[in-house]
């Protein structure tokens, strides 16, 4: 077996007396696109919180690349190559779609923050710009505002932001939350074809793209992995469909 | 040459205009006129109260560097004046008039306030940040009342004013203005500059959205750290000018009201628009001159005046000037 680009061992963490990640395992294999399922209140964003460094677990470890990362800040996990989306679509509005992915692709450059040469017309930044804006279908929309987008296009900024980082890994927080349907099946395709060019943990909440897209599936319920394993094991799971799928009917 | 283009790049959307700063020029060249205005007949009056505006000026677009466009309302900004001012003071006192050599140490002195300063305040956001930065402003204003060998709460009278490279700019009213206003210029030229590199775009989308700067690798603690030293740096340059122009220094500079006033100048300018904050202190000056004019109790004028136009304006005077303009032009996409 390789080694997983990701892996946490009991991570555990706790707010007050509710544990909502209670001694989570899990690897992400190179190239691999790992959903993260389980119903509301589970912790998955919680743990995404946890591995892309916005919380810090309070035991257990996460390792990235070989490293451990578990103490490092958001910042430094990115420029690792630890890249992430939120639930709640995050793009800077008032930039167009070009200086969103700009601004990611400056983060990896030799000098991100560079005080007098202009950046709106910095080649060195816009041309991988430009490759990551075409590679979700944004080109039509580059110099739109950011705000003006439709809520799956801004999704698919996201995404082209995260890609940018030339990350080893994306954690994808309900990438289809509040996108309807058409833009919803442009999405699942994006990420089709992205798979197996980079590694990709998935929380979501649509069960139809889910078992489309994994190669694994891990659910999560009160904080615990209950089931893990390729996604039609886990559809079968008794133990999942009681806890989980059954509620979806 | 840089590689041959690619099919894709034949195909890209076009970019938008590039946006000119035709307000800004326009402004710097009727300011320009002004000593030929009153050579015409205009009061000499005039000529002192817009370079005590432009003064004035450079300290609001330091602090729209980090109100404006970096969204960190600092309440203790006139601390720097405050350091400008009296650096220049004491160093005139003890004989040290040449500008050459206090400019140096104003800008020393107001990096290092900044950087200390800066380092715990941009620890805390919003109300926390205001009045931390108000704590260290107070600081700042307690220091100079303490400094009595320098005039302590009477503050400092100066008997001469600082030579430049040996000339004497200061000594005129005509250069004097001048050389503010060059000043003034380069300043803009210098943050606008700034606010359009890769530091610049990075501190504004931190304005926005810090997080998401943050997990895209930035750390936005550091950005708005040089931004806050960048902005105290500049202020402290119109301190400089202060207490040349009014050939005095006193706590009062550092007080925060005035940190207020120049919050104010910035929003009645237009928040984040660099010529909104110089817009902004020319319009509060001549306000305040205008009113104070009329009656001793213009504060009870200007009071309300502030309060109406902030609730009917967005945008500040830029905003109006915005709007005035794209009844002319054609619409802008925004």
């Amino acid at each position: 077996m390789t080694e997983p680009v990701l892996a946490l061992s009991g991570v555990r963490k706790a707010f007050g007396a509710l544990k909502v990640t209670d001694g989570v395992d899990l690897a992400l294999a190179p190239g691999e696109l790992h959903a993260l399922i389980g119903p509301n209140g589970a912790g998955k964003t919680t743990l995404v919180h946890q591995i892309s460094g916005m919380l810090r677990p309070d035991a257990g470890s996460i390792r990235f690349r070989g490293a451990d990362i578990t103490s490092l800040t958001p910042e430094t996990r990115a420029r690792a190559g630890l890249a992430r989306t939120f639930q709640i679509t995050s793009t800077i509005a008032s930039l167009s779609v070009l200086e969103n992915v700009a601004l990611s692709v400056q983060a990896r450059a030799s000098h991100p923050l560079a005080l007098f040469r202009n950046a709106a017309r910095d080649e060195a930044l816009n041309r991988p710009a430009w490759a990551a804006i075409e590679a979700v279908g944004l080109t039509e929309r580059a110099h739109m505002l950011a705000r003006r987008l439709s809520h799956g296009e801004k999704r698919a900024l996201e995404i082209a932001m995260a890609l940018t980082l030339e990350p080893a890994a994306i954690l994808l927080d309900e990438p289809l939350a509040g996108v309807g349907r058409e833009e919803g099946e442009r999405l699942i395709a994006l990420l089709r074809s992205l798979k197996g060019r980079y590694a990709m943990l998935l929380v979501e909440h649509d069960m139809e793209a889910v078992f489309a897209l994994a190669d694994t599936v891990s659910v999560l319920v009160y904080g615990r992995v209950i089931a893990s394993g390729d996604p039609a094991t886990v559809r079968a799971d008794p133990a999942v469909r009681e806890a989980y799928l059954g509620e979806e009917g | 040459m840089s590689v041959a283009p690619t099919l894709a790049e034949a195909t890209l959307p076009a970019a938008p205009p590039r946006r000119r700063p035709i307000i800004a020029i326009v402004l710097f060249l009727a300011l320009a006129t002004m000593p030929l205005a009153v050579s015409l007949g205009l009061p000499a009056h005039w000529l002192t109260l817009v370079t005590r505006a432009m003064i004035f000026a450079i300290a609001a677009l330091s602090l729209d560097l980090i109100l404006g466009v970096g969204g960190l309302v600092s309440f203790g900004h006139a601390a720097f004046i405050g350091i400008g001012a009296y650096v220049t003071g004491i160093m005139i006192t003890e004989g040290r008039s040449e500008a050459l050599l206090i400019l140096p140490v104003i800008l020393a002195a107001c990096a290092l306030f900044a950087a200390i300063t800066g380092a715990v305040s941009l620890r805390t956001r919003g109300v926390a940040f205001i009045m931390i930065t108000l704590a260290f402003g107070q600081m700042a204003y307690f220091l100079a009342q303490a400094l009595s060998a320098y005039g302590g709460d009477d503050g400092l009278t100066l008997y001469e004013r600082s030579t430049l490279a040996g000339f004497k700019p200061f000594a005129n009213r005509t250069s004097f203005f001048y050389v503010v206003l060059a000043t003034l210029v380069g300043c803009y030229a210098l943050i606008s500059t700034i606010v359009a590199s890769r530091f610049g775009r990075a501190l504004r989308a931190a304005r926005e959205n810090a997080t998401r700067v943050t997990v895209t690798g930035y750390d936005v603690g550091r950005i708005r750290l040089i931004a806050y030293v960048i902005s105290g740096m500049i202020a402290g340059l119109s301190g400089f000018f202060l207490a040349n122009q009014t050939d005095f220094v006193s706590p009062a500079f550092i007080s925060w009201q005035r940190s207020g006033e120049l919050i104010f100048m910035v929003v009645l300018g237009g928040v984040g628009s660099l010529h909104g904050a110089i817009i902004g202190a020319l319009a509060y000056l001549f306000a305040e001159d205008v009113l104070s004019g009329w009656t001793e109790h213009w504060r009870v004028i200007f009071g309300p005046l502030i309060v109406l136009f902030v609730l009917f304006t967005r945008g500040g005077l830029v905003g109006i000037i915005g709007k005035l303009t794209s009844k002319f032009g054609s619409k802008r996409d925004d």
